[in-house]
């Protein structure tokens, strides 16, 4: 079959008006979290499948994300960091939570392996403060009964760009140690005293895998798919957890969302025997009274289909699912809150 | 454009002259268009660069304002605390750009003579492709090459060298420092060394290609060596155009961003050891503007952009002030 210029023309043109249609008919756009990227996408193609409806998200990081949303060019903006009950009401805007996962202090020592050693929250405070600075040190020797630590120099990597995982991370060593809170503190972008910045959690995990005597923070998903070397964490009940999604799960167990003032929760330092020390949930902001009520509603449509049917992508990509209760009370939220009417 | 049809059979000596006057007429304006269109075009650069350096300003005046000249002497970059500022950036800006010219102009030098006085015929070409080659690949390639292959590379042999050489040594020994990290200043200085030798070699070689032959043969026929003849005659000649190569290559080096990000660590801070991370100007831009929510955090950012532009403004001004004073000692 060979097409005439013309009617390959009239192909070409029908095609275009089609897609045009597709996209004009309900695309959801948001941006922010780089974190909340793989899952979103994921959740995005199989529910375009479902209901026909595209995402458009612009994974530019939290910072981005809220800046987006406060500025009204998104229908959502998605950010690691809660913003307070304070920002919120100033920015006519509601937060609630999606997924959770955790940071992990990946290592690169000759002849250690994942779970091969392990850390307490003050000794890698110290580690990023500088005052550790060889995996030979006593205190890291004391932790570690029967395991050789090599003379090598300590490296600490550490976001260069403003990262929720950052946050986490901080908020964690500034809770367990006040010398970190005084010099370091907390936030999406802190000044690291010591070490070596890298770009995005894939920077990190590429810097720690090529620099002998490293130590780096990144996602859980990075470490089990590069297969990196890690340091369990003794947690809040003072037991050496490693890192998994029951144990980013019983973190989350323990906090009643139905008492969080917009949840706004952090989930650092929870108490529990097989606890993650390190973990964190990741957040959608949206306005309570939006301009565009439609695409609004079609953006809570695509998060009740990911909270309902998003579990095994969510799986796949190594992050935990949020519990039904709390998917729950999100609803209710989102009804008494979330004008689209 | 203009169609000229002259029937002198009808039309008398007068109307031939007013209709001449039409044609020059429309002749000038055409002229004047094409005069007013390029001058736009020409002015459209003036728009462009003060609007950059307005909008650099109007978003930098918040920091600015509040740290003042502090802004430039101090090296505390904290986003928790609110307080910026640039000097670890400028330094690092500086230290990299400086030391990958320390680095690449020799070996620039070394490959524009070597192609364009020793060289065999049939390798010259062959040399000539592989340099422009390597001036065409994009500067994310060399990050990545980089950090994968380079500074393992470096970590383990390099500068555990470097730093056991230089050990017994005075100053040596505080400039390479260890511990080895891979990543730093002095590897980062080293990829943009990579990164500017095509750029300074094929300037510099098309200039040396400019020297007239009669001027290389009579220093030979008076019995010059090859470096003597390159020393005394080519340089000389070409002065000029070596000194526009090398400031190409330093342009390039000070603003060059991806390939610096991924091997200079990204550390906000001064320190005396060239192997330690430190960081530049366009690397912290690129890194933490994403995420930059703070209005003073921004315009912090803005700020360094516009030190970047005032540097290198600066480098070019120096660059013509040079190239001034070389053509007068010429004309002389």
């Amino acid at each position: 079959m060979t097409l005439t210029k013309f009617s390959r023309l009239a192909v070409v043109a029908a095609l275009g008006v089609a897609a045009f249609q597709v996209a004009k008919a309900d695309q959801i756009t948001g941006a922010g979290s780089t974190f909340g990227t793989p899952i979103y996408s994921a959740w995005a193609a199989a529910y375009q499948k479902v209901s026909g409806n595209a995402l458009n998200y612009q994974s530019i990081g939290s910072g981005g994300g809220i800046a987006q949303i406060k500025a009204n060019t998104v229908t959502f903006g998605a950010s690691d960091m809660p913003l307070t009950p304070k920002e919120l009401a100033a920015a006519d805007l509601v937060q609630f939570p999606t997924v959770i996962g955790g940071a992990i202090p990946s290592v690169n020592i000759p002849g250690i392996g994942p779970g091969g050693m392990t850390l307490d929250g003050a000794t890698i405070a110290k580690i990023y403060i500088g005052e550790i600075k060889n995996w030979n040190d006593p205190a890291i020797a004391k932790l570690n009964p029967g395991v050789k630590l090599p003379n090598l120099a300590i490296i600490p990597v550490h976001r260069a760009d403003g990262s929720g995982t950052t946050f986490i991370w901080t908020d964690y060593l500034s809770k367990v140690s006040p010398e970190f809170k005084t010099k370091i503190g907390e936030g999406t972008s802190v000044n690291f005293p010591v070490g070596i910045g890298a770009k995005g959690n894939e920077g990190v995990a590429a810097n720690v895998l090529n620099t002998k005597g490293a130590i780096g923070y990144v996602e859980y998903a990075y470490v089990t798919q590069n297969k990196m070397a890690y340091a369990k964490v003794i947690n809040a009940a003072g037991k050496a957890a490693s890192p998994s999604a029951a144990a980013f799960q019983a973190a989350a167990a323990n906090v009643d969302w139905s008492k969080s003032d917009h949840y706004y929760v952090i989930l650092t330092n929870e108490p529990g025997a097989t606890t993650w020390p390190i973990t964190g949930a990741t957040f959608i902001l949206m306005h309570g009274t939006p301009k565009d009520k439609k695409a609004s509603e079609q953006a809570l449509k695509y998060f009740d289909w990911g909270y309902h049917h998003g579990g095994d992508i969510a799986k796949k990509l190594f992050y935990v699912m949020l519990p039904p209760v709390t998917v729950k009370q999100i609803e209710a939220t989102w009804a008494a809150d979330i004008h689209t009417k | 454009m203009a169609v000229i049809t002259i029937n002198s059979s009808d039309a008398g000596p007068k109307a031939l002259a007013s209709t001449r006057a039409a044609v020059v007429r429309s002749f000038r304006r055409g002229d004047r268009a094409f005069r007013l269109v390029t001058f736009t075009a020409a002015l459209s650069v003036l728009i462009i660069l003060c609007g950059v350096m307005l909008s650099l300003l109007f978003g930098a005046w918040p920091a600015l304002r509040t740290f003042g000249f502090g802004f430039f002497i101090h090296a505390t970059w904290n986003p928790v605390k609110d307080v910026f500022g640039a000097l670890a950036a400028i330094y690092g800006t500086l230290v990299t750009s400086v030391l990958a010219m320390l680095l690449a102009v020799p070996v620039s030098f070394g490959i524009a003579v070597f192609l364009t006085e020793l060289c065999p015929w049939w390798l010259r070409r062959p040399i000539g492709i592989a340099v422009e080659l390597l001036a065409g690949i994009p500067s994310i390639i060399y990050g990545i090459w980089g950090l994968f292959v380079f500074l393992p590379f470096v970590q383990s042999y390099i500068q555990p060298f470097l730093i056991n050489l230089f050990a017994p040594v005075p100053v040596l020994n505080v400039l390479f420092a260890g511990p080895p990290y891979g990543i730093g200043t002095f590897s980062a200085a080293f990829i943009l060394a990579i990164m500017v030798v095509p750029f300074i070699t094929a300037v510099t070689r098309d200039v040396f290609e400019t020297v007239p032959a009669v001027l290389k043969e009579a220093a030979y026929g008076i019995g010059a060596t090859r470096l003597e003849v390159v020393r005394r005659v080519v340089v000389p000649y070409t002065r000029t155009g070596l000194v526009g190569g090398v400031m190409l290559g330093l342009g390039r080096a000070l603003g060059e961003t991806m390939a610096v990000t991924f091997v200079i660590g990204n550390a906000h801070a001064i320190s005396s050891s060239l192997l330690a991370p430190g960081t530049t100007i366009s690397a912290v831009i690129a890194n933490e503007f994403n995420e930059a929510t703070d209005p003073m955090y921004i315009s912090s950012l803005i700020a360094l952009g516009l030190i970047l532009f005032f540097i290198t403004f600066v480098v070019l001004a120096i660059s013509r002030l040079l190239l001034m004073r070389i053509e007068k000692a010429e004309a002389k």
